[in-house]
Protein backbone atom coordinates (compact mmCIF):
# COMPACT_ATOMS: atom_id res chain seq x y z
CA UNK A 1 0.00 0.00 0.00
CA UNK A 2 1.35 3.33 -1.25
CA UNK A 3 0.95 5.27 2.16
CA UNK A 4 2.64 8.45 3.62
CA UNK A 5 6.10 8.66 3.61
CA UNK A 6 7.89 6.45 6.36
CA UNK A 7 9.77 8.78 8.93
CA UNK A 8 12.22 8.48 11.78
CA UNK A 9 10.74 10.63 14.30
CA UNK A 10 7.55 9.71 15.79
CA UNK A 11 4.92 12.20 14.74
CA UNK A 12 2.58 13.41 17.75
CA UNK A 13 -1.04 12.03 18.22
CA UNK A 14 -2.51 15.29 16.32
CA UNK A 15 -0.34 14.74 13.22
CA UNK A 16 -1.52 10.89 13.34
CA UNK A 17 -4.75 11.76 13.99
CA UNK A 18 -4.61 13.99 10.70
CA UNK A 19 -3.47 11.10 8.47
CA UNK A 20 -5.95 8.34 10.30
CA UNK A 21 -8.59 11.05 9.51
CA UNK A 22 -7.60 11.51 5.85
CA UNK A 23 -7.79 8.05 5.11
CA UNK A 24 -10.57 7.16 2.61
CA UNK A 25 -13.22 4.58 3.68
CA UNK A 26 -13.09 1.61 1.50
CA UNK A 27 -16.71 1.05 0.35
CA UNK A 28 -17.65 5.29 0.55
CA UNK A 29 -14.15 6.07 -1.03
CA UNK A 30 -15.75 9.69 -1.55
CA UNK A 31 -15.49 10.57 2.31
CA UNK A 32 -11.88 10.21 4.83
CA UNK A 33 -12.27 8.30 8.13
CA UNK A 34 -12.65 11.68 9.98
CA UNK A 35 -15.24 13.05 7.80
CA UNK A 36 -17.32 9.97 8.57
CA UNK A 37 -16.64 10.08 12.23
CA UNK A 38 -15.15 6.88 12.89
CA UNK A 39 -11.94 8.05 14.41
CA UNK A 40 -13.03 8.22 18.23
CA UNK A 41 -9.29 9.06 19.59
CA UNK A 42 -5.96 8.60 18.85
CA UNK A 43 -3.82 8.85 21.97
CA UNK A 44 -1.30 7.30 23.73
CA UNK A 45 -2.65 4.38 26.42
CA UNK A 46 -1.46 3.82 29.79
CA UNK A 47 1.46 2.50 28.99
CA UNK A 48 2.75 5.32 27.18
CA UNK A 49 1.91 3.52 23.09
CA UNK A 50 0.18 5.18 20.95
CA UNK A 51 -3.72 4.23 20.60
CA UNK A 52 -6.02 4.86 17.63
CA UNK A 53 -9.81 4.05 18.43
CA UNK A 54 -12.09 3.34 16.29
CA UNK A 55 -15.73 3.32 16.18
CA UNK A 56 -17.40 0.56 14.05
CA UNK A 57 -20.44 1.82 12.01
CA UNK A 58 -22.05 -1.30 12.03
CA UNK A 59 -20.94 -4.56 13.77
CA UNK A 60 -20.79 -6.55 10.66
CA UNK A 61 -18.67 -3.76 8.40
CA UNK A 62 -16.72 -6.00 6.46
CA UNK A 63 -14.75 -2.82 6.01
CA UNK A 64 -13.61 -2.86 9.13
CA UNK A 65 -10.45 -5.28 8.86
CA UNK A 66 -9.06 -3.54 5.69
CA UNK A 67 -9.48 0.13 7.54
CA UNK A 68 -7.82 -1.56 10.67
CA UNK A 69 -5.01 -2.26 8.28
CA UNK A 70 -4.69 0.93 7.10
CA UNK A 71 -4.41 2.47 10.29
CA UNK A 72 -1.85 0.31 11.47
CA UNK A 73 0.19 1.09 8.10
CA UNK A 74 -0.44 4.70 8.99
CA UNK A 75 0.95 4.31 12.57
CA UNK A 76 3.90 2.85 11.49
CA UNK A 77 5.02 4.99 8.78
CA UNK A 78 4.53 7.79 11.29
CA UNK A 79 6.42 6.25 13.50
CA UNK A 80 4.65 4.10 15.92
CA UNK A 81 5.13 0.45 14.68
CA UNK A 82 3.81 -0.83 18.15
CA UNK A 83 0.64 1.50 18.18
CA UNK A 84 -2.50 -0.47 18.39
CA UNK A 85 -5.29 -0.05 17.19
CA UNK A 86 -8.77 -0.66 18.93
CA UNK A 87 -12.48 -0.75 18.31
CA UNK A 88 -14.77 0.57 20.60
CA UNK A 89 -18.61 0.29 20.85
CA UNK A 90 -19.09 2.90 23.20
CA UNK A 91 -19.93 5.85 22.76
CA UNK A 92 -21.88 4.40 19.70
CA UNK A 93 -21.10 5.65 16.35
CA UNK A 94 -24.21 7.22 14.33
CA UNK A 95 -24.55 8.83 10.99
CA UNK A 96 -24.93 12.38 13.31
CA UNK A 97 -21.27 12.21 13.60
CA UNK A 98 -20.73 12.84 9.95
CA UNK A 99 -19.29 16.04 9.40
CA UNK A 100 -20.96 18.78 6.88
CA UNK A 101 -17.80 18.42 5.22
CA UNK A 102 -18.63 14.93 4.23
CA UNK A 103 -22.27 15.72 3.60
CA UNK A 104 -21.32 17.48 0.97
CA UNK A 105 -18.94 15.02 -0.41
CA UNK A 106 -21.33 12.47 -0.39
CA UNK A 107 -23.93 14.31 -2.03
CA UNK A 108 -21.60 15.92 -4.83
CA UNK A 109 -21.01 11.89 -5.19
CA UNK A 110 -24.61 11.05 -5.94
CA UNK A 111 -24.78 9.56 -2.40
CA UNK A 112 -27.97 11.07 -0.64
CA UNK A 113 -26.43 12.19 2.78
CA UNK A 114 -28.47 10.72 6.06
CA UNK A 115 -31.55 12.53 7.09
CA UNK A 116 -31.37 12.58 11.47
CA UNK A 117 -34.35 10.43 13.23
CA UNK A 118 -36.64 11.90 15.43
CA UNK A 119 -34.42 11.60 18.80
CA UNK A 120 -35.16 7.80 20.58
CA UNK A 121 -37.84 7.27 17.49
CA UNK A 122 -38.23 3.76 15.16
CA UNK A 123 -35.34 3.58 12.64
CA UNK A 124 -36.54 5.34 9.89
CA UNK A 125 -36.95 3.86 6.35
CA UNK A 126 -36.26 7.69 4.80
CA UNK A 127 -39.55 8.48 3.37
CA UNK A 128 -40.02 12.11 1.67
CA UNK A 129 -37.43 14.47 2.98
CA UNK A 130 -34.22 12.83 0.92
CA UNK A 131 -33.43 15.21 -1.77
CA UNK A 132 -32.40 13.70 -4.70
CA UNK A 133 -28.54 14.16 -5.48
CA UNK A 134 -29.71 14.73 -8.83
CA UNK A 135 -31.74 16.96 -9.21
CA UNK A 136 -32.57 18.19 -5.57
CA UNK A 137 -36.18 17.31 -5.54
CA UNK A 138 -37.89 15.88 -2.21
CA UNK A 139 -40.39 13.78 -4.05
CA UNK A 140 -38.43 10.77 -3.61
CA UNK A 141 -39.65 7.38 -2.69
CA UNK A 142 -38.25 4.31 -1.30
CA UNK A 143 -37.20 1.75 -3.67
CA UNK A 144 -34.98 -1.07 -1.15
CA UNK A 145 -34.16 -0.54 2.19
CA UNK A 146 -30.86 -2.23 1.40
CA UNK A 147 -28.30 -1.12 -0.91
CA UNK A 148 -24.98 -1.59 -2.46
CA UNK A 149 -23.80 -1.51 1.41
CA UNK A 150 -24.42 -2.25 4.77
CA UNK A 151 -25.01 1.51 5.46
CA UNK A 152 -27.19 2.74 2.15
CA UNK A 153 -30.29 2.31 1.30
CA UNK A 154 -32.10 2.82 -2.22
CA UNK A 155 -34.62 5.76 -3.19
CA UNK A 156 -36.01 6.78 -6.15
CA UNK A 157 -36.64 10.24 -7.30
CA UNK A 158 -40.32 10.71 -8.90
CA UNK A 159 -39.01 13.66 -10.64
CA UNK A 160 -36.01 12.63 -12.65
CA UNK A 161 -36.67 9.21 -12.07
CA UNK A 162 -33.12 8.09 -11.23
CA UNK A 163 -32.56 6.02 -8.77
CA UNK A 164 -29.81 6.59 -6.04
CA UNK A 165 -28.07 5.64 -3.09
CA UNK A 166 -28.85 7.14 0.36
CA UNK A 167 -27.06 6.59 3.62
CA UNK A 168 -29.91 5.32 6.21
CA UNK A 169 -29.68 7.62 9.08
CA UNK A 170 -28.74 5.47 11.96
CA UNK B 1 -14.59 -14.61 10.38
CA UNK B 2 -12.13 -11.82 10.84
CA UNK B 3 -8.83 -11.30 8.47
CA UNK B 4 -7.06 -9.27 10.75
CA UNK B 5 -5.18 -11.05 13.90
CA UNK B 6 -2.78 -8.39 14.59
CA UNK B 7 -5.48 -5.76 16.15
CA UNK B 8 -4.45 -5.63 19.82
CA UNK B 9 -7.92 -5.41 20.94
CA UNK B 10 -10.94 -6.08 18.68
CA UNK B 11 -14.07 -5.13 20.26
CA UNK B 12 -13.90 -3.00 23.61
CA UNK B 13 -11.82 -5.85 25.61
CA UNK B 14 -9.79 -5.27 28.71
CA UNK B 15 -6.70 -2.96 28.16
CA UNK B 16 -3.89 -4.12 26.91
CA UNK B 17 -1.19 -6.03 29.41
CA UNK B 18 -3.75 -6.71 31.65
CA UNK B 19 -4.98 -10.35 33.09
CA UNK B 20 -7.71 -11.98 30.26
CA UNK B 21 -11.32 -11.95 31.87
CA UNK B 22 -11.66 -14.40 35.02
CA UNK B 23 -13.55 -17.35 32.99
CA UNK B 24 -17.06 -17.11 33.69
CA UNK B 25 -18.61 -20.17 32.29
CA UNK B 26 -22.54 -19.81 32.57
CA UNK B 27 -22.08 -16.68 30.72
CA UNK B 28 -19.61 -17.92 27.89
CA UNK B 29 -22.50 -20.24 27.69
CA UNK B 30 -25.02 -17.68 26.89
CA UNK B 31 -23.50 -15.83 24.82
CA UNK B 32 -22.49 -19.55 22.57
CA UNK B 33 -26.49 -19.79 22.40
CA UNK B 34 -26.45 -15.96 21.16
CA UNK B 35 -23.81 -15.79 19.12
CA UNK B 36 -24.63 -19.55 17.21
CA UNK B 37 -28.18 -18.32 16.52
CA UNK B 38 -26.49 -14.90 14.91
CA UNK B 39 -24.07 -17.14 12.81
CA UNK B 40 -26.37 -20.35 11.90
CA UNK B 41 -29.31 -17.96 10.77
CA UNK B 42 -26.87 -15.73 8.84
CA UNK B 43 -25.18 -18.34 7.25
CA UNK B 44 -28.79 -19.45 6.33
CA UNK B 45 -29.52 -16.62 4.78
CA UNK B 46 -26.39 -16.60 2.78
CA UNK B 47 -27.93 -19.60 0.89
CA UNK B 48 -30.67 -17.18 -0.47
CA UNK B 49 -27.52 -15.12 -2.42
CA UNK B 50 -28.35 -15.10 -6.00
CA UNK B 51 -31.98 -17.24 -5.75
CA UNK B 52 -33.77 -14.61 -3.90
CA UNK B 53 -36.77 -13.64 -6.10
CA UNK B 54 -35.46 -9.96 -6.59
CA UNK B 55 -32.14 -8.48 -7.15
CA UNK B 56 -33.30 -5.72 -3.96
CA UNK B 57 -34.04 -9.34 -1.72
CA UNK B 58 -30.58 -10.36 -2.75
CA UNK B 59 -29.22 -7.45 -1.61
CA UNK B 60 -31.28 -7.52 1.87
CA UNK B 61 -31.04 -10.65 2.89
CA UNK B 62 -27.03 -10.48 2.26
CA UNK B 63 -26.84 -7.57 4.78
CA UNK B 64 -29.10 -8.79 7.05
CA UNK B 65 -26.68 -12.12 6.90
CA UNK B 66 -23.95 -9.48 7.33
CA UNK B 67 -25.00 -7.88 10.21
CA UNK B 68 -25.72 -11.37 11.80
CA UNK B 69 -22.04 -12.68 11.14
CA UNK B 70 -20.98 -9.27 12.48
CA UNK B 71 -22.69 -10.13 15.85
CA UNK B 72 -21.85 -13.37 16.11
CA UNK B 73 -18.25 -12.32 16.16
CA UNK B 74 -18.63 -10.24 18.81
CA UNK B 75 -20.63 -12.53 21.22
CA UNK B 76 -18.73 -15.57 19.79
CA UNK B 77 -14.87 -13.47 20.82
CA UNK B 78 -16.07 -12.95 24.09
CA UNK B 79 -17.52 -16.00 24.65
CA UNK B 80 -14.05 -17.51 24.33
CA UNK B 81 -12.63 -15.09 26.55
CA UNK B 82 -15.11 -16.50 29.16
CA UNK B 83 -14.89 -19.61 28.85
CA UNK B 84 -11.19 -20.24 30.19
CA UNK B 85 -10.19 -21.97 26.64
CA UNK B 86 -9.03 -19.23 24.87
CA UNK B 87 -10.46 -19.63 21.50
CA UNK B 88 -11.08 -17.09 18.61
CA UNK B 89 -14.03 -16.25 17.13
CA UNK B 90 -12.76 -18.36 13.89
CA UNK B 91 -11.83 -21.47 16.04
CA UNK B 92 -15.62 -21.28 17.67
CA UNK B 93 -16.74 -20.81 13.84
CA UNK B 94 -14.82 -23.54 12.04
CA UNK B 95 -13.40 -25.89 14.44
CA UNK B 96 -16.44 -27.07 16.75
CA UNK B 97 -18.67 -30.20 15.73
CA UNK B 98 -22.27 -30.42 15.13
CA UNK B 99 -23.24 -31.54 18.84
CA UNK B 100 -20.87 -28.35 20.05
CA UNK B 101 -23.34 -25.42 18.70
CA UNK B 102 -25.77 -24.29 20.54
CA UNK B 103 -28.32 -22.70 18.45
CA UNK B 104 -31.95 -22.62 18.83
CA UNK B 105 -33.43 -25.01 16.27
CA UNK B 106 -35.46 -21.99 14.54
CA UNK B 107 -32.56 -20.92 13.05
CA UNK B 108 -31.15 -23.85 11.26
CA UNK B 109 -34.42 -24.89 9.73
CA UNK B 110 -34.12 -24.99 6.00
CA UNK B 111 -35.31 -21.51 4.09
CA UNK B 112 -37.94 -22.84 2.54
CA UNK B 113 -39.77 -20.46 0.15
CA UNK B 114 -39.47 -17.10 0.65
CA UNK B 115 -42.51 -16.86 3.14
CA UNK B 116 -40.86 -19.15 5.21
CA UNK B 117 -37.83 -17.61 5.40
CA UNK B 118 -40.01 -14.30 6.21
CA UNK B 119 -41.91 -16.00 9.06
CA UNK B 120 -38.63 -17.51 10.33
CA UNK B 121 -37.07 -13.98 10.29
CA UNK B 122 -40.16 -12.64 11.87
CA UNK B 123 -39.87 -14.77 14.48
CA UNK B 124 -36.44 -14.06 15.27
CA UNK B 125 -36.28 -10.65 14.71
CA UNK B 126 -39.02 -9.53 17.07
CA UNK B 127 -37.16 -12.34 19.79
CA UNK B 128 -33.98 -10.90 19.32
CA UNK B 129 -34.76 -7.21 19.46
CA UNK B 130 -36.36 -7.67 22.83
CA UNK B 131 -33.27 -9.27 23.87
CA UNK B 132 -30.63 -6.80 22.52
CA UNK B 133 -32.39 -4.69 24.14
CA UNK B 134 -32.65 -6.01 27.40
CA UNK B 135 -28.71 -6.69 27.71
CA UNK B 136 -28.63 -2.84 26.33
CA UNK B 137 -29.82 -2.12 29.92
CA UNK B 138 -28.09 -5.31 31.93
CA UNK B 139 -25.25 -5.10 34.23
CA UNK B 140 -22.17 -6.13 31.94
CA UNK B 141 -21.06 -2.98 30.23
CA UNK B 142 -19.50 -4.68 26.97
CA UNK B 143 -22.71 -6.29 26.75
CA UNK B 144 -24.43 -3.18 27.05
CA UNK B 145 -22.49 -1.59 24.51
CA UNK B 146 -22.92 -4.19 22.32
CA UNK B 147 -27.11 -4.79 23.07
CA UNK B 148 -27.62 -0.78 21.99
CA UNK B 149 -25.95 -1.63 18.48
CA UNK B 150 -27.29 -4.65 17.83
CA UNK B 151 -30.88 -3.78 18.80
CA UNK B 152 -30.82 -1.01 16.47
CA UNK B 153 -29.50 -3.13 13.48
CA UNK B 154 -31.96 -5.87 14.17
CA UNK B 155 -34.85 -3.41 14.35
CA UNK B 156 -34.15 -2.78 10.58
CA UNK B 157 -34.09 -6.10 9.87
CA UNK B 158 -37.53 -7.00 11.84
CA UNK B 159 -38.97 -4.09 10.26
CA UNK B 160 -37.94 -5.98 6.89
CA UNK B 161 -39.78 -9.20 7.81
CA UNK B 162 -42.92 -7.38 9.42
CA UNK B 163 -43.46 -5.63 5.61
CA UNK B 164 -43.16 -9.29 3.96
CA UNK B 165 -45.15 -10.66 5.99
CA UNK B 166 -48.26 -8.60 5.82
CA UNK B 167 -47.16 -8.09 1.56
CA UNK B 168 -47.93 -11.75 1.38
CA UNK B 169 -50.56 -12.19 3.85
CA UNK B 170 -52.59 -9.67 1.83
CA UNK B 171 -51.24 -10.43 -0.99
CA UNK B 172 -52.54 -13.04 -3.96
CA UNK B 173 -54.79 -16.44 -2.65
CA UNK B 174 -51.29 -17.79 -3.25
CA UNK B 175 -49.15 -15.68 -1.11
CA UNK B 176 -51.48 -15.90 1.58
CA UNK B 177 -52.17 -19.74 1.47
CA UNK B 178 -48.19 -19.57 1.45
CA UNK B 179 -47.51 -16.95 4.41
CA UNK B 180 -50.08 -19.29 6.01
CA UNK B 181 -48.47 -22.37 5.64
CA UNK B 182 -44.87 -21.09 6.50
CA UNK B 183 -46.55 -19.60 9.63
CA UNK B 184 -47.83 -23.13 10.71
CA UNK B 185 -44.14 -24.75 9.71
CA UNK B 186 -41.63 -21.89 11.80
CA UNK B 187 -44.32 -21.63 15.10
CA UNK B 188 -43.24 -24.90 17.00
CA UNK B 189 -39.73 -24.00 17.00
CA UNK B 190 -40.24 -20.57 18.57
CA UNK B 191 -41.22 -22.07 21.61
CA UNK B 192 -36.91 -22.84 22.33
CA UNK B 193 -36.22 -19.01 22.38
CA UNK B 194 -37.86 -18.75 25.56
CA UNK B 195 -36.98 -21.90 27.05
CA UNK B 196 -35.15 -21.25 30.58
CA UNK B 197 -32.54 -23.50 32.48
CA UNK B 198 -30.23 -23.29 34.81
CA UNK B 199 -27.85 -21.24 32.80
CA UNK B 200 -30.49 -18.99 32.24
CA UNK B 201 -32.05 -18.55 35.52
CA UNK B 202 -28.45 -17.87 37.19
CA UNK B 203 -27.85 -15.46 34.45
CA UNK B 204 -31.01 -13.25 34.88
CA UNK B 205 -30.69 -13.82 38.81
CA UNK B 206 -27.49 -11.73 38.41
CA UNK B 207 -29.20 -9.11 36.04
CA UNK B 208 -26.66 -9.60 33.09
CA UNK B 209 -28.47 -10.92 30.73
CA UNK B 210 -32.93 -10.92 30.69
CA UNK B 211 -34.83 -14.35 31.64
CA UNK B 212 -35.67 -15.44 28.47
CA UNK B 213 -39.59 -16.38 29.80
CA UNK B 214 -39.81 -13.01 30.78
CA UNK B 215 -39.97 -11.98 26.57
CA UNK B 216 -42.36 -14.33 25.63
CA UNK B 217 -45.36 -12.37 26.34
CA UNK B 218 -44.53 -9.08 24.68
CA UNK B 219 -42.78 -11.60 21.68
CA UNK B 220 -46.10 -12.95 20.97
CA UNK B 221 -48.11 -9.40 21.64
CA UNK B 222 -45.81 -7.64 18.69
CA UNK B 223 -46.13 -10.47 16.11
CA UNK B 224 -49.96 -10.95 16.89
CA UNK B 225 -49.70 -7.42 15.86
CA UNK B 226 -48.01 -8.20 12.57
CA UNK B 227 -49.79 -11.62 11.65
CA UNK B 228 -53.37 -10.08 12.34
CA UNK B 229 -52.18 -6.67 10.30
CA UNK B 230 -51.24 -9.76 7.21
CA UNK B 231 -54.73 -10.95 8.09
CA UNK B 232 -53.68 -14.39 8.99
CA UNK B 233 -53.66 -16.01 12.43
CA UNK B 234 -51.03 -16.74 14.92
CA UNK B 235 -50.74 -20.77 14.88
CA UNK B 236 -51.13 -22.71 18.16
CA UNK B 237 -48.72 -25.78 17.78
CA UNK B 238 -49.72 -28.67 19.49
CA UNK B 239 -46.19 -29.63 19.96
CA UNK B 240 -42.54 -27.79 20.70
CA UNK B 241 -39.58 -28.30 19.06
CA UNK B 242 -36.60 -28.20 21.73
CA UNK B 243 -32.64 -29.57 21.69
CA UNK B 244 -30.43 -27.19 20.25
CA UNK B 245 -29.32 -25.30 23.25
CA UNK B 246 -28.29 -28.37 24.34
CA UNK B 247 -26.57 -29.52 21.09
CA UNK B 248 -29.35 -31.92 19.47
CA UNK B 249 -29.77 -30.39 15.93
CA UNK B 250 -32.28 -31.42 12.78
CA UNK B 251 -30.77 -33.63 10.48
CA UNK B 252 -30.75 -30.62 7.94
CA UNK B 253 -28.13 -28.57 10.31
CA UNK B 254 -24.62 -31.15 9.40
CA UNK B 255 -24.95 -30.16 6.08
CA UNK B 256 -24.99 -26.29 6.81
CA UNK B 257 -22.19 -26.69 9.02
CA UNK B 258 -20.03 -28.43 6.69
CA UNK B 259 -20.33 -26.42 4.40
CA UNK B 260 -19.08 -23.45 6.63
CA UNK B 261 -16.44 -25.20 7.83
CA UNK B 262 -15.10 -26.76 4.47
CA UNK B 263 -12.29 -24.34 3.46
CA UNK B 264 -11.36 -24.79 6.79
CA UNK B 265 -10.93 -28.05 7.04
CA UNK B 266 -9.46 -28.05 3.72
CA UNK B 267 -6.95 -25.38 4.33
CA UNK B 268 -6.50 -25.27 8.41
CA UNK B 269 -4.63 -21.69 8.59
CA UNK B 270 -4.82 -20.77 5.29
CA UNK B 271 -4.69 -17.01 4.56
CA UNK B 272 -5.68 -15.12 1.02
Amino acid sequence: MSGPAPVTARLCAEEVRERVAALPDPELPVIGLGDLGVVHSVAPGADGVLEVELMPTYLGCPALPEITAAVREVLIACGHPDGRVRHVLTPAWTTDRITPEGRRALAAHGIAPPVSPAPGGPVPVALGAVPCPHCGSTAARPHSAFGPSRCQSVLWCTVCREPFPHLTAL
Amino acid sequence: MSTTSDVAAVRPGPPPGEPPAAADPDLARHLTRLGDDALVLGQRLCQWITRAPTIDEDLALSNIALDLIGHARTLLSRAGRLDGSGRSEDDLAYTRSEREFANALLTELPNGDFAVTMARQLAYTHYAVLHYEALAHGADPELAAFGVRAAKEVAFHRLHADRWTVTLGRGTPESTRRMRRALERVWPYTGELFEEDDVARRLAASGTVPSPAALRDTWLDRVTEVVTEAGLAVPAPTWSATGGRSGLHTEEFGPLIAELQSVRRQFPGGTW
